[in-house]
């Protein structure tokens, strides 16, 4: 799994039929000081998670299928938490 | 999955029968911006997408279950993009 930063909302009327009723969002993947790393991607949520949230997520299909209980869809990337806090050795921290 | 414009199309005649009726873009990937993030690809369409439409695709092993039968690809347009709204709702 790795940590990412919610950036936006994809909205798509046009959508694969096994996307319908679930929310796109827009994520960026953090490294340990919160900075962005790569390129945005679009992950699948069921938990209510907004822009500006830190969140748990994974890029594995069969692990976001699962998170959604939607199995043989077209779906890579899911949201599958809502993170309060990352606690780090001070080595990692932010201010390291 | 990821953020690309559709940017042309590819036409094959000799190709693995599964392909068959199916429509091959090519796919530029695009940043939160809509600025181009690196190379460009094939994907196939699953949801009638067109020259220039923003659209998301689904990459890897999981892009052959948006058709079935399941195709040989790696890469599948699942959606047009109406808008990205980059503001908490």
């Amino acid at each position: 799994m790795i940590i990412g930063k919610i950036i936006g909302e994809v909205v798509s009327s046009a959508k694969h039929e096994k996307h319908e009723g679930i929310k796109l969002l827009l994520v960026r993947q953090l490294d340990l000081k919160d900075q962005d790393q790569g390129a945005p991607f679009i992950a699948v949520d069921v938990l209510g998670a907004g822009v500006g949230d830190k969140v748990l997520m994974t890029q594995d299909g069969w692990a976001a299928m699962t998170a959604v209980k939607r199995m043989k869809s077209p779906i890579d990337a899911a949201v599958i938490g809502i993170i309060d806090e990352v606690e780090l050795l001070p080595e990692f921290s932010r201010a390291g | 999955m990821l953020l690309a414009r559709v940017v042309g199309r590819v036409w094959s005649t000799i190709k693995d029968a599964q392909l068959d009726g199916h429509k091959m873009l090519v796919i530029q990937p695009v940043d939160a911006d809509g600025s181009d993030r690196g190379a460009a690809l094939v994907a196939l369409d699953s949801v009638g997408a067109g020259q220039g439409e923003m659209v998301y695709w689904t990459a890897r092993r999981e892009a052959c279950f948006a058709f079935d039968p399941e195709v040989p690809a790696d890469a599948s347009i699942t959606g047009i993009v109406d808008h990205v709204s980059l503001e908490r709702s």
